[in-house]
């Protein structure tokens, strides 16, 4: 079984560790007893093949299985030391510290200005909003196209800018982790290209976990992969390791896409 | 050998059955339009016959409306106030009770639940309104004399409450299936932000519905300005100028009935001001449809 240990996260305290992490679906059990710790700003990709259960460990960080009824949660996530799924943990006070990206841009049906407050009017943010919109847009490399037309919709943007704008709404809450659920799968080439060069800048203030079906993708945005396979965690490590010299035979088997 | 051509050629049968539904459907459709045109005919030619008798002037400001009796005055403000009361009345009781309801059962309600609950709360619009009526004689009306003696025993405020409980399911109904067609992306979006369930119901979810609400509050006052049966049973027959609801009134559409159960002889004045008060209703329901259109076109969410 892989563990922790297989990754040196510098003497730092992980950022996110799941121990013994399973989601039950009704009777499916989606994801089996994964252990993973996430180290602080660094990328760490989640790899495997459809429904493998990459996405719906990604989704254990911020409790958003919470919201699917039928699934239950077994195991603990760490969190700076405090396990997510204590009683006296707030689910919303989590998603408001580990953000979320999702597969399909989904902004709001508001302006580009509204959907990046958005975040900050619910959580009381009583700061100054134009300047918050402004950082938080160009942290997403997207200010320079929209600057001049904040108030127009959302949607009026291409897709690519659409996801950018969910990064920068995401960023605006001030979270301390962002998890990434295939951000780019419905992007074309030059609007993934802008994402994962985001990504590349972002991870100096955050820390990034992303799901991703692209294997050129993990190899070049993440500095550590973990390949999971019909709800079990196969292989963790450097991205280096995983791609040119996996221990395990089905890794290597799926990291050069023999299958999968 | 050359090999003989395929028959291609029509099968006789089949080709014309075809145009035989064809032409039955046509018909069929042609009917409903044919029958709107006709009643719309109907109401324009009458009341024109009407209005060379009574000008447009009198009708719209007179304060009186008493066309059966030997002093005829012809102001339907009477009639108008009494339709408003009953609309505003109920308006103000479904309204926030159908929202409420709608986002209710598409956000906060169990799978389980909204199954049992959506299905019930439509069985109550198909209710016969002469029920409601006598619901609200019968049982509205002495709780409301109760508690203000000086209510009449026909009264705007019983009728209101009545047709407004009996719009519920409108409102409720079709705002639920406007806030459910906001897609759950957008809830998830929310949520990954730090927002609690009445944060994601009343920023995102009621925005993104808001046109198919609108047009749900629109039909659904249109409904209670053009209900007949209950209103006549609950509120009275009586024009009267008045907002207050412990009053009896008479609407719009109580005059009618009571006009076309009467001995007005046809072609006479007192007759034609049926059509010009089905008229004005009609003008009147006509323009509500028409500005919902306008809000669910101009108004309509594109989610991607």
């Amino acid at each position: 079984m892989p563990t922790t240990h297989d990754i040196d996260t510098g003497g730092k305290a992980p950022a996110l560790e799941a121990r013994g992490v399973s989601v039950f679906y009704g009777e499916t059990h989606a994801v089996k007893g994964i252990d993973l710790a996430v180290p602080a700003n660094k990328v760490v990709a989640l790899v495997g093949p459809s429904g493998c259960g990459k996405s719906t460990l990604l989704r254990c960080f911020n409790r958003m299985n919470d919201l699917v009824t039928a699934a239950r949660i077994e195991g603990t996530v760490g969190f700076r030391g405090k396990n997510l799924y204590d009683d006296d943990v707030d689910p919303v006070e989590v998603r408001r510290r580990i953000g979320m990206v999702f597969q399909k841009p989904n902004p709001f049906p508001k302006s580009i200005y509204d959907n990046i407050a958005f975040g900050p009017r619910i959580n009381g943010f009583d700061g100054d909003l134009d300047a918050l919109v402004e950082q938080s847009l160009r942290q997403a490399a997207l200010w320079d196209e929209v600057n001049n037309r904040l108030n127009d919709s959302a949607y009026a943007l291409s897709g690519g800018q659409q996801q950018r704008l969910c990064i920068a709404r995401t960023l605006a809450v001030k979270p301390e982790v962002v998890l990434m659920d295939e951000p780019a799968s419905a992007l074309d080439p030059i609007a993934t290209q802008r994402i994962e060069e985001l990504i590349y800048e972002l991870k100096k203030n955050y820390t990034i976990v992303i799901v991703t079906h692209n294997m050129q993708q993990a190899a070049r945005i993440s500095d550590y992969t973990a390949f999971l396979y019909m709800g079990e965690l196969v292989e963790y490590g450097p991205t280096d390791t995983i791609f040119t010299n996996p221990r395990e035979e089905r890794t290597e088997e799926y990291v050069t896409g023999r299958f999968g | 050998m050359v090999p003989s051509a395929p028959d291609l050629s029509f099968r006789s049968g089949r080709n014309r059955n075809e145009r035989i539904i064809g032409a039955i459907l046509f018909l069929c459709a042609a009917l409903s339009t044919l029958v709107t045109v006709g009643i719309v005919g109907v109401l324009l030619t009458q009341s024109f016959a009407f209005f060379r008798q009574v000008s447009v002037v009198e009708f719209l400001t007179s304060t009186q409306w008493t066309p059966l009796f030997q002093d005829k005055n012809f102001g339907i403000l009477p009639l108008a106030a009494g339709s408003f009361l009953i609309a505003g009345g109920a308006a103000i009781i479904a309204l926030p009770t159908g929202l409420l309801a709608a986002v209710y059962l598409s956000e906060y309600a169990a799978h389980r639940t909204r199954r049992i609950l959506k299905p019930l709360l439509e069985i109550l619009a198909g209710i016969p309104t002469v029920v409601y009526g006598y619901f609200a004689l019968t049982f509205i009306t002495p709780i409301l004399r109760s508690i203000w003696p000086e209510t009449d025993v026909f009264n705007a405020a019983s009728g209101a409450i009545v047709v407004g409980v009996m719009i519920i399911p409108t409102v409720a109904s079709l705002s639920e299936d406007a806030l459910s067609a906001v897609p759950d992306t957008l809830r998830q979006g929310a949520y990954g932000l730090g927002a609690t369930k009445l944060e994601v119901s009343t920023r995102v979810v009621i925005p993104g519905a808001l046109s198919g609400i609108l047009a749900s509050f629109i039909l659904a006052i249109s409904r209670a300005i053009g209900e007949t049966m209950a209103v006549t049973i609950a509120a009275g027959n009586l024009p009267n100028l008045t907002l207050n609801p412990m009053e009896s009134i008479q609407t719009m559409t109580a005059y009618i009935v009571q006009a076309s159960l009467g001995d007005t002889p046809q072609g006479s004045l007192a007759h034609q001001t049926l059509y010009a008060v089905g008229l004005t209703l009609f003008l009147i329901t006509l323009s509500m449809n028409v500005v919902s259109q306008w809000i669910l076109g101009r108004f309509r969410e594109e989610y991607e």
